[in-house]
C-alpha cells in the first residue's frame, strides 16, 4: 500500500475555526436587509373542520404585514404522495396542521397576532391507533387521495412487499423457530440546532432561499415544481445553505414550513424567515417512524439460519413524508443482515391523526435491526447456542450476494462479533454469570457506497487551482456537523498532490454546484470522495501539460538570469526528456516533479509558478486550471420485487454491550460498550470516531430513554426537561473498535459511517438486559418502569 | 414597550445598552450588540447553549433577565481569544480533537468549560462531566468534549 500523506490522518478541523469563536451564521444568525418575521398558527384539534378563520383583528396589529391562510393561497399539494397542502383549509387532520402564518416586523408581534386570529372548528372523529386505523368504519384521516378519488381505507397506497426463497421450504427444513413481536416509538432528532429558513424574491420572481436542507438540489425540484403550480413557472430558484446546526434526518424532506416562508416572502415583497422553537422542533417536525413489527425465524440444527418472515405496521400519521418509505430501508436488514435463504418482509403504513414521520440517522434500519436482533437472541436461546457464535455461523461474508441480490464485496463482520467477544470477555462473562449483569450484542448492515434510490445516485464536484496555488472546491453536498470540509479537504489534498490548507470548500449553494442526490445515507464521503479524486486525476492532468510546456522555459530563464548575475555560472546539462511527458510526472505537497527522480535539482517546482506560467502567457493562448466530474457508481435501482445492487459497498459492525440492572429501581447502568465498525478506511480516525461516538449516544438515547409521548395525536412533552436525550453525566464507556478492510471502490477504501453506529446500540442492550435479569423487554425504550413491571410479571 | 439601560463589562469593554425591560441577556447579546455566538436553543434554560460567563459563573443567559447585569462582567465566546485573535486553550482543544461538529451546542460549552477551569484548572473527569451536565450535544457523545477540556487544562497548567 502507498503511502498516504493526509488520507488515515487525524487532520484537525481547523477549516471550521469559526465554530469555536461564535463567527458561524446560523440561520438564526442570518438577517437580510429588510426581513420580516413568519410565524405559523397550528391546529387546535387532531381532527375537525374549519368553520371560519377571523384574522381581522390581527391583521390590524401595528406591525403585521401578511397574515395568510390556506385560503389565500393556491391549493396545491405537496409532500412524498401529494396528501396535503402547504396551508390547510377545509380539514386539519392532527396537530400541526398549519391553518394560518402570520409575517411582522419581529416575531414578538408575529407572535401575538397568532393569538388574535380566530379559528373556529368543528370537532371530527378521531383514531390513533394503527391496529383500529386499518378496521373498516374507523374514521377515514383522508376523504379523496391527491387526484381527488375517494379512499375507503386509512391504509396508505403503499403497499411495502419483499419476497425472496420460500416461507414454506424454509419452515420445513428447520429445527427450530421463535415467534416475537416488538415495536418502536418516535424519537425525535433533537438538532441543537433549530429548523428555520429565509426566503427571499427579486424583483423578477426569482427566489433565493437560505436554507439548512441536505439535499440542496431536490430540494429545487420541489420548489421548481410548486412554482409550476402557483403561477411561478420559469422562475429560477437558488437553496443556499447556511451552516447547519445538525440533521439527523430532518433536513431530507422539504418541510411545509419552508413552502410557507416563502409564500409570505412573496406576499410581502420582503424576505422573510421563519425560525422554529424548541417545542416546535417537538411537535411540528417529523420524528423517527415508529413501527410494529411481527417477527419470525427458524433455523436448522447446525444453527444455519432457515427462513426470516416479518410484518411491519408503521402508523403513518395523517400525512406522508419520508417515514412511510422507511420499509423500504427495512428490507435491507430483513433480507440480507445474516446469510438466511427464504425472506418474507412485509409492511403497511396505516393514517391515523398523530404526528406523521420521516427519516431520522439509520432510516428504518434502527427500528428492523431491533427486530431482527432481538429476534435472533431469543432463536439461538431456543436452538441452545451461543448468541455471538449464532452470529457468527450466520454471518455475511466477502462474495455474498444477499437476498436482495445485494452484493457484498468487503465485509469485516467476522472481526467484528469477534472483536466485540473478546473486548466484553464474553466467553468468561457467559459462564460465569453475576446476578443482575449481563452481556448482549446486535451487528448491522447498511449501504455504505452510496444508495441508488433516485434514478440519479451521483455527484459532482468542480475544482480550480488558481496561481496563489489556492484549490477551490465546490461540492455539491451539505456539512451537517459531520466534517466534510476536513475530510474532502484530505482527500482532495492527497488525490491532488496539494496540502489541506490550500484548500477551501464550498458546499451546499445549488447555484454553484453540479447535482448531488443529497447528504444521506451515509454516502457523502463515499460520493463527494470518488467524485473528488477523479476530478483532482483531470485537474492534475492540466498542471502536468501545463508543466511539461513551461518547465523546460522556465528553468532555462532562471539559469539565463543566474548568468546574468553571475557570469562564471555555467549552465547544467539537463536531461529535459525526463519533463517532457507528463504521464512521467507527479505532484506532491505543491510541487511538480520527475516520478523517475523526485528530488531532482532541478527539476523540481512549485505548482503556483506553473500555473501562473500557464495564465500569463500573451494574447490568446492563457489558460485556468479547472476541472468538474460528475460520479455516478454503476449501482442498480431496486426493481419491482425490491431487489437490486443499490450500493457500492456495505457497512457492518457489530456493538456489544455490558449491563447491570438495578433490579429494585429497574435502572440499567451501561458498564461496557463495544463499537467494532468495518469502515472500510478510516480518513481521518478522530473525526470518524466522533461519528461512531455520536451515534452510539443517539442509540443509547434510542434504547433507554428517548419518546416522544404522544396521546391522542398530542405531543405530550415537546421540551429538553421531559424529553430525555442523554447528557455528559450520562457516562457510556464506549470502546471503538475501527475494523479496515479497505474496500476497493471506496475512496482510498472508504465505507460510509454516519448511521451505522446507531443502529444495533438498542437490541445489543436489549439483549444484554435479556441476559441479565431473564426478561426481555420488547418495546422501545426500555424504561425503568418497563423492567420493573416484566420483573413483577415474572414473580 | 418600557426599556431599561443597563452599564456593564462585556468581553473587557465597559458597554452601555438602552433595550425593552423584559429582554434577556441572550436576546441583548445577539439583537443589541450583534455577538451571536451565544445560541438560543431552546429559550427557557434546558439545553445550555445560550451560556455565557457572568462574574466568572456559567449561567443561561435566555433566562438572565437584563436588568439584572447591571454593573456586573460579562464574557462571551466572542471574548475568549486573545485580541490578537489567538485561540483559547479550549478553543483549540475543540478543533484538535473534534469537540464541534455542527458546532451549535459548542459556544455554550465552550463557556461552561471555561468558567470550570478558571475555577478548577485540574478538575477530574467528573467534574468536567458535571460542568457541561446542562449543555446538550447531539453530534459528539459528549467523549471528545470531555477530551478536549481536559486536553486543554494540561495545556493551561
Ligand atoms: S437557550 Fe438558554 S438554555 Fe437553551
Ligand atoms: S456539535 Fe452539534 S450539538 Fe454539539
Amino acid at each position: 500500500m502507498s503511502e498516504y500523506l493526509y488520507v488515515g490522518k487525524s487532520i484537525p478541523r481547523t477549516i471550521e475555526t469559526d465554530k469555536v469563536t461564535g463567527r458561524a451564521i446560523y440561520i438564526d444568525d442570518l438577517k437580510r436587509p429588510g426581513m420580516l418575521y413568519g410565524k405559523i398558527l397550528y391546529s387546535k384539534y387532531a381532527h375537525a373542520k374549519i368553520k371560519n378563520i377571523d384574522k381581522s383583528k390581527a391583521e390590524k396589529l401595528p406591525g403585521v404585514r401578511a397574515i395568510l391562510t390556506g385560503y389565500d393561497i393556491p391549493d396545491v399539494r405537496v409532500g412524498f404522495i401529494k396528501d396535503q397542502t402547504v396551508l390547510k383549509k377545509d380539514v386539519v387532520r392532527q396537530f400541526r396542521d398549519e391553518v394560518a402564518a402570520v409575517a411582522a416586523i419581529s416575531p414578538e408581534i408575529a407572535e401575538e397576532a397568532l393569538g388574535l386570529i380566530k379559528v373556529e372548528y368543528e370537532v371530527l372523529p378521531t383514531v390513533f391507533d394503527p391496529v383500529e386505523a386499518m378496521k373498516e368504519g374507523a374514521p377515514l384521516v383522508h376523504e379523496v387521495d391527491a387526484r381527488g378519488r375517494p379512499l375507503k381505507s386509512n391504509i396508505l397506497p403503499l403497499p411495502w412487499k419483499f419476497y425472496a426463497g420460500d416461507i414454506e421450504t424454509g419452515r420445513k427444513a428447520s429445527a427450530y423457530t421463535v415467534k416475537d413481536s416488538v415495536s418502536t416509538t418516535w424519537v425525535n432528532q433533537c438538532c441543537m440546532g433549530p429548523s428555520g429558513c429565509v426566503a427571499e424574491f427579486d424583483m423578477n420572481n426569482n427566489l433565493t432561499l437560505y436554507d439548512q436542507t441536505n439535499v440542496i438540489h431536490l430540494g429545487k425540484q420541489r420548489i421548481m415544481e410548486y412554482f409550476a403550480q402557483i403561477g411561478l413557472k420559469g422562475k429560477k430558484v437558488r437553496v443556499v445553505n447556511a451552516i447547519v446546526g445538525g440533521s439527523f434526518g430532518t433536513k431530507l424532506d422539504t418541510d411545509i414550513y419552508e413552502f410557507i416562508c416563502m409564500q409570505l416572502a412573496l406576499k410581502t415583497r420582503k424576505p422573510v424567515k421563519i425560525l422554529f422553537s424548541r417545542e416546535e422542533e417537538f411537535f411540528a417536525l417529523p420524528p423517527r417512524q415508529p413501527a410494529i413489527f411481527d417477527i419470525e425465524q427458524g433455523c436448522d440444527k447446525e444453527g444455519r439460519l432457515t427462513f426470516r418472515k416479518c410484518e411491519a405496521l408503521l402508523d403513518n400519521g395523517a400525512y406522508t413524508s419520508w417515514g412511510a418509505t422507511t420499509p423500504s430501508v427495512m428490507m435491507m436488514p430483513m433480507s440480507s443482515l445474516y446469510r438466511v435463504p427464504n425472506v418474507s418482509f412485509e409492511a403497511t403504513c396505516v393514517y391515523t391523526n398523530n404526528i406523521y414521520c420521516q427519516a431520522m440517522r439509520g432510516y428504518g434500519n434502527p427500528q428492523a435491526n431491533f427486530a431482527v436482533e432481538t429476534s435472533m437472541d431469543t432463536l439461538a436461546e431456543e436452538a441452545g447456542i451461543d448468541p455471538a457464535e449464532f452470529r457468527l455461523i450466520n454471518r455475511n461474508q466477502s462474495g455474498d450476494e444477499t437476498p436482495q441480490r445485494l452484493k457484498i464485496t468487503s465485509c469485516g463482520l467476522e472481526e467484528c462479533i469477534n472483536s466485540v467477544k473478546e473486548k466484553l470477555d464474553w466467553d468468561k462473562k457467559k459462564k460465569d454469570k453475576k446476578k443482575a449483569r449481563g452481556v448482549g450484542m446486535a451487528s448491522l448492515i447498511h449501504v455504505a457506497g452510496g444508495a441508488r434510490v433516485y434514478m440519479s445516485d451521483g455527484h459532482g464536484i468542480m475544482i480550480k487551482v488558481d496561481q496563489n496555488g489556492c484549490v477551490d472546491v465546490f461540492e455539491s453536498g451539505t456539512d451537517q456537523g459531520q466534517g466534510s470540509p476536513t475530510v474532502i479537504s484530505q482527500i482532495v489534498a492527497e488525490a491532488l498532490g496539494f496540502k489541506p490548507e490550500d484548500i477551501s470548500l464550498t458546499m451546499g449553494d445549488t447555484g454553484l454546484s453540479l447535482w448531488d442526490a443529497g447528504t444521506h445515507a451515509s454516502r457523502h464521503t463515499f460520493m463527494a470522495g470518488n467524485a473528488a479524486i477523479r476530478c483532482c486525476e483531470k485537474v492534475k492532468k492540466q498542471i502536468l501539460d501545463m508543466a511539461v510546456q513551461y518547465m523546460p522555459k522556465l528553468i532555462k530563464g532562471g539559469f539565463k538570469r543566474k548568468k546574468r548575475k553571475d557570469p562564471d555560472f555555467v549552465q547544467p546539462d539537463l536531461d529535459y526528456s525526463l519533463i517532457s511527458n507528463p504521464e512521467d510526472m507527479d505532484i506532491r505537497d505543491r510541487m511538480v516533479f520527475p516520478k523517475s527522480d523526485p528530488d531532482h535539482p532541478y527539476f523540481k517546482m512549485d505548482v503556483r509558478e506553473i500555473v501562473r506560467s500557464g495564465l500569463h502567457v500573451g494574447v490568446g493562448d492563457s489558460r485556468v486550471v479547472v476541472a468538474e466530474e460528475f460520479y455516478d457508481p454503476p449501482t442498480e435501482m431496486l426493481d419491482r420485487e425490491m431487489k437490486g445492487n443499490l450500493s457500492m459497498t456495505y457497512a457492518f459492525g457489530t456493538t456489544g454491550v455490558e449491563v447491570e440492572v438495578d433490579e429494585e429501581t429497574g435502572e440499567v447502568t451501561i458498564l461496557k460498550l463495544i463499537a467494532a465498525h468495518d469502515v472500510g478506511k478510516a480518513i481521518n480516525p478522530t473525526l470518524l470516531l466522533g461519528q461512531v461516538y455520536g451515534a452510539v449516544y443517539t442509540g443509547v438515547g434510542y434504547g433507554l430513554t428517548e419518546e416522544i409521548k404522544v396521546v391522542n395525536g398530542r405531543v405530550m412533552n415537546p421540551n429538553f426537561r421531559d424529553y430525555k436525550m442523554l447528557t455528559a453525566k450520562d457516562v457510556i464507556p464506549i470502546t471503538p473498535v475501527v475494523v479496515e478492510p479497505g474496500d476497493e471502490a471506496g475512496p482510498f477504501g472508504a465505507k460510509g459511517i454516519g448511521e451505522p453506529g446507531l443502529v444495533p446500540t438498542a437490541p445489543a442492550i436489549a439483549n444484554a438486559i435479556y441476559d441479565a435479569i431473564g426478561v426481555r423487554i420488547t418495546d422501545l425504550p426500555i424504561t425503568p418502569e418497563k423492567i420493573l413491571t416484566a420483573l413483577n410479571d415474572k414473580q | 414597550m418600557k426599556k431599561v439601560s443597563v452599564s456593564f463589562t462585556l468581553n473587557g469593554d465597559p458597554v452601555t445598552a438602552e433595550v425593552p425591560v423584559t429582554w434577556s441577556l441572550l436576546k441583548t447579546l445577539r439583537e443589541y450588540f450583534e455577538l451571536n455566538g451565544a445560541k438560543k436553543g431552546c429559550g427557557v434554560g434546558e439545553c445550555g447553549a445560550c451560556t455565557v460567563i457572568v462574574d466568572g459563573d456559567a449561567v443561561s443567559s435566555c433566562l438572565y433577565p437584563i436588568p439584572e447585569i447591571e454593573g456586573r462582567s460579562v464574557t462571551t465566546i466572542e471574548g475568549i481569544a486573545s485580541a490578537e485573535g489567538e485561540l483559547h486553550p479550549l478553543q483549540k482543544a475543540f478543533i484538535e480533537n473534534n469537540g464541534v461538529q455542527c458546532g451549535y451546542c459548542t459556544s455554550g460549552m465552550l463557556m461552561s468549560a471555561k468558567s470550570l477551569l478558571d475555577q478548577n484548572p485540574d478538575p477530574t473527569e467528573d467534574e468536567i462531566r458535571t460542568s457541561i451536565a446542562g449543555n446538550f450535544c447531539r453530534c459528539t457523545g459528549y467523549i471528545q468534549i470531555v477530551e478536549a477540556i481536559g486536553m486543554a487544562a494540561e495545556t493551561i497548567k
